[in-house]
């Protein structure tokens, strides 16, 4: 019970802060609408240009522009909350509080939630009234598309924020970066086969290739297709171990090099 | 049980010694002083006493727990305040409160809020966002916040640095009574000596990363032949013997 009192505390700690914080709201929705935008502008061109596959087409890229901000969204929750704490010079109170690591991360985590929610609803009603686009037709299985990318842009935040715990604030552009970076090899526009040969099995190591796959046949009303969902599963906890095994060490070296304080320097 | 018992506390930074085989202890209800110049090591010993760095040596124990194996059970039990480290200026100083209230499991939180905002006279201050607040109240808010789960054992790094001699001696009156009130054990850094020969009832002088020196402040102005504190403090920071 005051291991929830204490994660409360930190989901509240961030609610007040966007309560206060209009730009910091704006900000959250911003990036997914103007995707959304962007690639529900060409997916109606390309379905224009070339129907009836066309159609299949655009509808792939806007549930591939929605799908994917899960992942980025996720990963910037968790990112920039941690960011938040080393901007205002908290760690120091934080890191002297009952408040364990575990306790820290599940309300990272519950941020991550309410922002990829709160980020993404705009560019759902948008993609419905925009461009007829209705992400929930995928039926039950966007459930399941949703946590494994929601856990995959988590397990990437959490390797960033031991970045953090090493570099200090001088990492904060990885925050940004990193998720973006990947995603050439996630292949959420186009199949793993598009991919060069060599660079193949980098898209089978992540779980967005899967899930992406998986999302395409449910475009196509083919099965679902439960392997991909249980490898985008399985790689999602190998990689999320190795992202707490990687969060462990460094807050410990952190502790030993006297990091907590100065991270934000 | 002390509040404090430090055996052989040892902290290397590779080939830097930043503390230096230090031992002492700090029973309850007392107030001592960490003393030094800059790069002595009081920040350091300071952070591991908070759990926040781990020792390279030796063994902290806080209110009979281990800080090594046991320092959450500690740190639920004590409170740290510190001009160079914020709380979040966008929340309002009611909002602060109520986020290290819920991290430190404090029972009654709204009227342990009312109880702090009386005390240290915060209720035009409540709503406004910490970040606004001058540094005297910025101050205020930060004592509120130490002293939100009644700690047994609050350490202080600088409580008055650049306050104005009335919120100075305002802030070190709340510590005096505090200390009274509660039993509390009070560990203070500072570099205000008149500050210390109020406060203190020890003394410990660094220097180099060791205890050079410690006593009550009368028995080291009588050892030194000195008028007060501060020339004891230039006396051993300038020495080149000590």
């Amino acid at each position: 019970m005051k291991s929830l009192r204490r994660i409360w505390a930190m989901v509240y700690r961030h609610a007040a802060l966007y309560r206060r914080s209009w730009p910091r709201i704006v900000e959250i929705a911003y990036w997914p609408t103007l995707n959304l935008l962007i690639w529900g502008f060409t997916a109606t061109y390309i379905a224009h240009a070339h129907a009836p596959p066309g159609l299949l087409a655009g509808g792939a890229l806007i549930a591939g522009v929605l799908l994917w901000e899960i992942t980025l969204r996720g990963q910037l929750g968790v990112t920039f909350a941690f960011l938040e704490e080393i901007w205002s010079r908290n760690l120091g109170h934080i890191f002297v509080s009952p408040l364990r690591p575990g306790e820290m991360l599940a309300a990272l985590l519950a941020v991550s939630v309410l922002r990829t929610l709160i980020g993404l609803l705009p560019a759902t009603i948008i993609a419905y009234l925009l461009y007829q686009y209705n992400i929930l037709l995928l039926g039950p299985v966007l459930l399941l598309f949703f946590l494994n990318l929601l856990f995959m842009g988590w397990w990437i935040a959490l390797g960033i924020v031991s970045l953090l715990f090493r570099y200090g604030a001088g990492a904060e552009a990885l925050a940004w970066t990193i998720a973006f970076g990947i995603t050439p090899v996630a292949c959420v526009y186009y199949p793993i086969s598009a991919l060069p040969f060599w660079l193949q099995p980098v898209a089978q190591a992540l779980p967005a290739a899967h899930i992406f796959t998986g999302m395409r046949a449910a475009l196509m009303h083919q099965p679902v297709e439960w392997g991909q969902l249980a490898a985008a599963a399985g790689l999602n906890l190998a990689w999320m171990l190795l992202a707490i095994f990687l969060f462990n060490g460094e807050f410990r070296a952190a502790r030993i090099r006297g990091a907590l304080i100065s991270i934000g320097e | 049980m002390h509040a404090i018992t430090v055996e052989s506390l040892t902290k290397r930074y590779g080939p830097t010694l930043a503390v230096d085989d230090i031992s002492f202890i700090l029973p309850r209800g007392q107030v001592l002083g960490l003393l030094g110049g800059n790069g002595a090591g009081k920040t350091t010993t300071i952070s591991m006493l908070l759990g926040l760095l781990v020792p390279s040596a030796g063994s902290v124990t806080v209110l009979g727990h281990d800080m090594a194996r046991d320092r959450f059970a500690a740190l639920a039990r004590m409170n740290f305040s510190s001009p160079y480290i914020s709380l979040p200026s966008r929340l309002s100083v009611s909002e602060n409160l109520t986020v290290y209230g819920h991290l430190y499991d404090v029972p009654d939180l709204r009227r342990r809020i009312e109880e702090l905002t009386a005390q240290f006279n915060l209720g035009d201050l409540l709503r406004r966002p910490a970040g606004e607040l001058s540094a005297g109240q910025k101050t205020r808010v930060a004592l509120a916040k130490s002293l939100i789960n009644k700690p047994d054992l609050l350490l202080l790094d600088e409580p008055t640095a650049s306050l104005d001699p009335d919120t100075g001696d305002y802030v070190r009156t709340v510590l005096e009574t505090y200390r009274r009130e509660h039993n509390a054990a009070l560990l203070l850094a500072s570099h205000n000596m008149a500050e210390v020969e109020r406060l203190c009832d020890q003394v410990l002088m660094m220097k180099t990363g060791r205890i050079v020196d410690r006593g009550t402040p009368a028995e080291l102005i009588a050892r030194y032949g000195h008028d007060d504190m501060e020339q004891v403090f230039l006396d051993i920071a300038r020495s080149e013997t000590i």
